[in-house]
């Protein structure tokens, strides 16, 4: 490109205008194909993936909820103080009957019930109860007295000082509550208590996982790639099968195979019974804890180790190391200093890869993880389908997601992201 | 990795230790697969091999679980629904990702890196947080739970792979060939057609047999945005597995085995032609 420009302007000084003009136009005119080309594909990604990914990101912070819900409430909260000792005056009681009276109609009131319910157990029935006993509400004296009649915790402070605080269009409390964080009545912020924790402890045991696997693939993967690259070519040609046909096989069908292998009445058990070297009480749990996981994950992902480190093997030739040999190096000082530092592109290479294919990973520790060896995919799923918090899932894949593109950062650091090749 | 004349005995040693080694990882890879085999014949409903197996005994043996693969309500329907999602899901991705990998090797494409980086960011991003985000988005929009949705998302999954095969095809592509053709009165239309595709369709092939594979074996998002009726072959797969295991699913595990060995076969007969055909192509 800067080559042709510069060209451009040099025809322009000798030649004059017409050119330079025209030239200009002929060049517009192909990128405008070239773009128009990559346009409806640019477009079906943006709308079936991109605006996807970014709708999480907007969920992970989004209360739009409580103005949808309580919008009288949050009008009439903005002049009460957080640090106040005394309950909101009158007219809030008032928005609040208000709010609830609709809401309870439209029966959506709930839903904030829910939502508050993940800050502060017990809100969830004092909403439904409320919406149950609003409708026969009358116009009453004191609207204060009449909600602190239906429940009590109406006049309690700390329910008001949550409403505040969870009153704005957007709320960081799904990120706080995925590092185990919370906000206090005055709106700092403190650590859960040790056995509440849950998501920090998950991400280092997603964390060290994925660091176990990967090394796992290296040491395993390692001699293998050197094995493929060292032999002839039609050998290597045979023995690569060995790596591609797992490789190709159903992720599924790996992964039941292995949980016929690892199960307490499976195969390994029963190899291990059959020669005598345990009894039949006393039969291994290798499946539904960290050890399924990791088995079964290394398997999987071990070609992805494979391939890379006997592509950069490949390129090293047998000379060097043999020259090092006639030099008088011992076999393990000519690996030590010259075969292995030409392969480290190829372990960092496949290294990352695995590891960032380890730590999204959701169908393998789902099936054979049990409670012990799942992983934060796991948790994603969980609050998607189960306890259907989604703004906590959302928060969670958004941390997830930017450890991977972090990690891909570096990927692209040390192989670049256009060397990336399939099969 | 012949063993030379002069080896002393400690590299003997060490070269079959080593060969050990690697026969022990090699069976570690292939082991999973090949056991599912038999295990798919067991007359018992579990996952494990019987005495009598053991034993050959002829009635401990039944094929009874791939009748019931033949033959049961829900594996059909996963059957059908696995072809027309990955059908139609090639289809998109592989028109798509063509006209955008022409783009793309253009040779004054602008943004490159950036375009090339989000366009194939659905291969990057771990498949949960896809299938989190078009959860979210497509039950807004009401594609959740319906095919089209199924449909969209693994096309979207698969671009990637087409884009990556097809560039991969026209960095080797001759620029000249369209000049030359163009410079014989061929119109711009007619050249792509009678040029560039017969070109650059291996490429497109592939392409589209990795979008295939993708749609094929992909669960996380099925999981997510469709629901019991669009169910395919993995996640008819994975609710069994979770559910009641029956060595039904062993039956489709060997059934897909077969299919990835001859599909791996035909791959490798593609890349000798290729490899022979381009051994005497003249330069």
């Amino acid at each position: 490109m800067a080559t042709a420009e510069a060209e451009n302007e040099v025809i322009t000084t000798a030649d004059g205008v017409p050119l330079k003009e025209s030239l200009k136009k002929a060049l517009w005119q192909r990128k405008k194909t070239a773009l128009l080309l990559v346009a409806p594909l640019f477009l079906f990604v943006l709308i079936t993936f991109l605006i996807p990914i970014f709708d999480m990101l907007i969920r992970s912070v989004d209360n739009s909820i409580a103005g949808e819900q309580f919008p009288r409430v949050v009008v009439e909260i903005r002049d009460w103080d957080l640090d106040s000792t005394e309950l909101p005056d009158e007219a809030t009681f008032q928005a609040l009957i208000e709010d609830f009276k609709v809401g309870a109609e439209e029966k959506t009131i709930s839903r904030l019930g829910r939502r508050l319910n993940y800050e502060k157990s017990g809100m969830s029935g004092l909403f439904r109860k409320t919406a149950r006993k609003i409708e026969k509400l009358e116009s009453p004296e004191s609207a204060t007295a009449a909600m602190i009649d239906i429940d009590k915790k109406w006049g309690n402070i700390e329910t008001w000082r949550l409403i505040k605080r969870e009153s704005g269009k957007f709320s960081s409390s799904y990120y706080l509550a995925a590092f185990d964080a919370e906000k206090n009545s005055d709106g700092s912020f403190s650590m859960k208590s040790e056995d509440q924790q849950v998501y920090i402890s998950l991400f280092w045991r997603t964390i060290r996982l994925s660091f176990t696997i990967t090394f796992l693939t290296i040491i395993l993967g390692y001699p293998v790639a050197y094995l493929l690259s060292t032999v002839k070519t039609k050998t290597s040609n045979m023995l690569i099968i060995l790596v591609l046909l797992p490789f190709w096989t159903s992720l599924l069908v790996r992964t039941s195979s292995w949980i016929a292998l690892l199960q307490k009445e499976g195969v390994i058990n029963d190899i291990l019974v059959g020669i005598g070297i345990l009894s039949d009480d006393n039969r291994l749990a290798m499946i539904h804890n960290e050890a399924g996981t990791v088995i079964a994950m290394t398997h999987i992902l071990l070609p992805f180790m494979v391939l890379p480190l006997f592509s950069v093997m490949k390129t090293i030739p047998p000379s060097w190391v043999r020259a090092a040999r006639s030099m008088g190096a011992t076999p393990f000082t000519a690996f030590w200093r010259i075969y292995l530092p030409n392969t480290v592109a190829g372990i960092g290479a496949g290294g990352i890869l695995v590891f960032i294919l380890a730590i999204g990973y959701y169908i393998t520790p789902a099936l054979v993880g049990g409670t012990k060896g799942t992983l934060i995919s796991n948790f994603i799923a969980y609050h998607i389908s189960t306890s259907l918090n989604w703004g906590l899932a959302a928060a969670l894949g958004t941390i997830l997601l930017l450890l991977v593109l972090a990690l891909y950062i570096l990927y692209d650091k040390v192989v670049g992201i256009n060397n990336m090749k399939l099969g | 990795m012949a063993l030379p004349i002069h080896a002393s005995l400690s590299e003997r040693i060490w070269h079959y230790t080593f060969l050990t080694i690697c026969v022990l990882i090699f069976a570690f890879l292939i082991f999973p697969i090949l056991i599912i085999l038999p295990l798919s014949f067991n007359a018992q409903p579990f996952f494990s091999f019987t005495s009598e197996m053991l034993q050959l005994q002829p009635e401990a043996f039944t094929t009874k679980w791939y009748e019931e693969f033949l033959t049961s309500r829900n594996w059909q329907g996963a059957v059908r629904n696995s072809f027309i999602i990955a059908v139609f899901s090639t289809i998109i991705s592989t028109f798509l990702g063509t006209l955008a990998a022409l783009g793309l090797s253009r040779p004054d494409f602008p943004f490159k890196t950036t375009i090339m980086g989000l366009l194939i960011s659905p291969m990057v991003v771990p498949l949960i947080i896809s299938a989190a985000g078009m959860f979210f988005f497509y039950s807004r929009i009401g594609l959740q739970g319906t095919h089209v949705g199924v449909i969209l998302a693994h096309a979207a999954l698969a671009t990637p792979f087409v884009v990556i095969t097809v560039t991969a095809t026209l960095t080797g592509f001759d620029h000249s060939l369209t000049r030359a053709a163009a410079s014989l009165g061929s119109s711009p239309t007619h050249t792509f057609f009678h040029i560039t595709v017969p070109l650059i369709l291996p490429g497109v092939i592939s392409g589209g047999l990795f979008a295939f594979i993708t749609s094929f074996d992909e669960v996380v998002v099925v999981l997510f945005v469709g629901s019991y009726n669009q169910r395919t072959i993995p996640w008819q797969m994975f609710s069994g597995i979770r559910e009641q295991i029956s060595p039904t699913i062993m039956a489709v595990a060997t059934i897909l085995i077969l299919i990835s060995v001859s599909l791996l076969v035909f791959l490798e007969l593609m890349r000798r032609r290729t490899e022979r055909l381009r051994g005497i192509t003249p330069h």
